[in-house]
């Protein structure tokens, strides 16, 4: 740590305050104002104000109270400029009313109120109503504390692109009225989903390379598992939740594994899996038994997509080598996955998991019925299986064949590399062995 | 049980910017692996050194931070893991297995037992035993967890 | 980015008393906020030196020596491994820590953990600004 300006240092616990404190303080000031737009401009403008404020008077005891005390007055300010220009909003003077009698009270006693708006914070932020991009990046800025242009970096995508998503969200939250709530009763379960589909969506942005030559961006990875822990904490008797957790947990516990020192993938089966991180993956093992043990109060049948997907990572990362792979649970796992949410790609992984079960032929079988699959089509891993299964059945021309034709749909630089390489080790003729 | 192995700092190991030497790793990685097989690891860090941490200096309600790097070498801890074992002379048996990892060849590492949630179970006070109980029976449908 | 965040011992700790109940409390209550902020990875306490031991490397040889051993500011009596964005979080999050209510000082180390990264390349300033420019080009193509 260098030899501290005073100011820069200054200015670093100030973010790292916001970080800590921004979600909170947003959420408590939304449930003040019912607008999420107007409560986040409200926030930023009391960062703002303690950026100027706070090198001269030291960070406060309560930062947290001083930035929605702070907001509020601004808030407050602003309803009575327009209480004034429209005297006929009883909305508005009663909302001023509640504004000015409330306190920024953020004492132990309400731990309950901050957490409940913490969580209606989370479920506006991720509203199905929203492009799904829009509620990753609404939910990085409203809950995760970063910065627009932390985000577009995040996404690789420009700082005013994603500065538009996150305008437009927030009108579009306004303009249909979309309540500051937690959904209840039948609503719950596809408004969860959501909220979960967008932490798992910038969980895999920061893990897995989708096009050309993109590493690993691990902060996001971070980003995604605390939102993922804190909804845990949240919700702590929603088994799917655990599921997601735990389902991230063991994932990023390969990050060390998954690519070599250049830069190349690593697959799974060829990983080093002492790189893989115990401690995380004694994470991942712990929010799956937290999931089992709701389910086992709650007298609960089935598991959900997160949960299972959950466990046949916990499968694999229970295995010392690949060869101790509990390949048998693996392709029971998939099988009720494949139940709950029907999926060709699904399909494909429980087609491998049944080579590894139970041999190449029988897995053949089923790879062979997805031929004609259209969402496959273009799906490189579909002819890479195939060729891995039919290069394991001696039949190395037409292994060949696929792993070119995998290799050509692939825009992944490095997997074409392997799947090239692994085409050029397919005997041309299978006499000469 | 669960053992913290702690590896000591030195002088030349603080050094900002330290990384550990290659070869080090190579057999450090080879020792962890053996942990790892003997399914004892439970977690295995490597600190950076002090030049980029910090202290919190508490003192009544007023605390200080002071930034590394910090001198003191016989204080500093260059990297840790945590192992579950049957008892503490197993714990030091593993390590003793350990590649010398000092530089100059000296070093010392500190093996301490991890407390765990049943030692604390005498010193929970009385306060603390009703708010479990309360706590417990807040817990929906008891009896199927029977 | 994670921390290891280091509890120095104490005389007390060291004797194996029991810690203050009200401490005991706040401190729960703080392990509390920290977990549902999403930041902890691990936290152990751990029980005095006179359950331990230290090993001495010299060369080849390793020597034993059992604890307890004297100087408690060389001594742990507890840490916590925490997931944040940078040390400046992680000294905020100290701060609201139970330890100001003690009596007497108390100090707490803040370490970083060597992360993947510091062994292997992750994207550069300028590789991201890279991919951000191409990624833009490619949208406006696609617009075509």
């Amino acid at each position: 740590m260098s030899a501290t300006d005073p100011h820069q240092a200054l200015h670093r616990t100030i973010e790292a305050v916001w970080r800590i404190e921004s979600a909170r303080v947003i959420a408590g000031l939304t449930r003040l104002t019912r607008d999420v737009g107007l409560a986040e401009d409200l926030a930023q403008e009391a960062l703002v104000a303690a950026l100027e404020k706070w090198p001269q008077s030291g960070v406060p005891d309560n930062p947290a109270a001083w930035l929605t005390a702070t907001a509020k007055r601004r808030a407050i300010d602003l309803f009575r400029r327009n209480a004034v220009a429209a005297r006929k909003h009883e909305q508005l003077a009663r909302e001023l009313e509640v504004l000015e009698q409330t306190s920024p009270d953020l004492d132990s006693t309400l731990d309950n109120r901050i957490g409940d708006d913490l969580l209606r914070l989370v479920f506006i932020a991720c509203h199905p109503i929203l492009p799904t991009e829009s509620r990753a990046a609404l939910t990085l800025r409203l809950l995760g504390g970063l910065t627009t242009d932390e985000i577009a970096r995040a996404f690789l995508t420009p700082e005013p692109t994603i500065a538009q998503r996150i305008v437009r969200a927030k009108r579009t939250l306004a303009d249909k009225h979309i309540p500051f709530e937690v959904p209840r009763g039948a609503e719950i379960g596809a408004r969860l989903a959501s909220v979960l589909e967008v932490i798992y969506l910038i969980f895999n942005e920061g893990y897995s390379a989708t096009a050309g030559d993109d590493l690993m961006r691990p902060s996001l990875c971070e980003d995604a598992l605390r939102l993922g822990r804190i909804l845990a904490e949240l919700t702590p008797t929603e088994p799917e939740v655990h599921g997601l957790v735990a389902l991230m947990e063991i994932q990023a516990s390969r990050t060390r594994a998954r690519v070599t020192p250049t830069g190349e993938p690593v697959l799974l089966f060829d990983q080093n899996r002492t790189q893989w991180d115990q401690l995380l993956i004694h994470r991942g093992l712990t929010a799956i038994e937290r999931a089992h043990k709701i389910n086992t109060t709650f007298i609960k049948i089935s598991r959900g997509p997160y949960l299972l997907q959950a466990e046949i990572a916990a499968c694999h990362a229970r295995a010392r080598t690949p060869s101790e792979t509990d390949w048998p649970r693996i392709v029971l796992l998939y099988t009720e996955l494949a139940q709950l949410t029907p999926s060709p790609v699904i399909e494909l992984n429980r087609a491998v998991a049944v080579s590894m079960a139970h041999g190449p032929q029988a897995s053949l079988t089923l790879v062979d019925a997805l031929a004609s699959e259209p969402s496959l089509a273009r799906y490189h891993l579909l002819p890479s299986v195939r060729a891995d299964l039919l290069y394991k059945l001696g039949r190395h021309p037409e292994a060949r064949t696929e792993f070119e034709r995998a290799a050509a749909l692939t825009r992944n630089t490095r997997e074409r590399n392997l799947l090239l390489t692994r085409a050029a080790s397919c005997e041309t003729d299978p006499t000469n062995r | 049980m669960r053992f913290m192995v702690i590896v000591k700092a030195t002088p030349e190991s603080d050094k900002d910017g330290a990384l550990p030497d290659p070869e080090l790793l190579l057999e450090m990685g080879e020792y962890n692996e053996e942990l790892g097989n003997a399914g004892v690891l439970l977690a295995a860090e490597g600190l950076r050194s002090t030049s980029k941490g910090a202290r919190v200096k508490f003192s009544g309600k007023s605390c200080t931070v002071i930034d590394g790097p910090f001198t003191e070498a016989k204080e500093l801890i260059a990297g840790f893991s945590i192992l579950q074992v049957k008892s503490l002379e197993e714990a030091v048996e593993w390590v003793k297995r350990a590649p010398n990892c000092c530089p100059g060849g000296e070093g010392e590492v500190e093996v301490r037992q991890v407390f765990e949630m049943e030692d604390f179970a005498p010193i929970l006070t009385e306060e603390q035993i009703q708010h479990k109980v309360r706590a417990r029976a807040e817990l929906p449908n008891q009896t199927a967890n029977k | 980015m994670r921390f290891m965040v280091i509890i120095k011992a104490s005389k007390e700790s060291e004797e194996g008393a029991p810690p203050d109940p009200q401490l005991l409390l706040d401190m729960g209550k703080f392990n509390e906020e920290l977990i549902k902020a999403g930041v902890v990875l691990a936290m152990d306490g751990l029980h005095p030196s006179s359950k331990g031991a230290r090993v001495k490397f010299s060369g080849k040889s390793r020597t034993v020596v059992d604890g307890p051993f004297t100087e408690a500011k060389e001594l742990i009596a507890g840490f916590w491994l925490w997931q944040v964005k940078s040390l400046d979080e992680a000294i905020e999050w100290v701060k609201r820590s139970p330890f100001s209510s003690l009596a007497g000082e108390s100090e707490i180390e803040i370490r970083q953990v060597f992360e993947m990264e510091d062994f292997a390349p992750v994207l550069s300033e300028e590789q991201i600004q890279h991919k951000v420019d191409a990624r833009a080009e490619l949208v406006g193509q696609e617009k075509k």
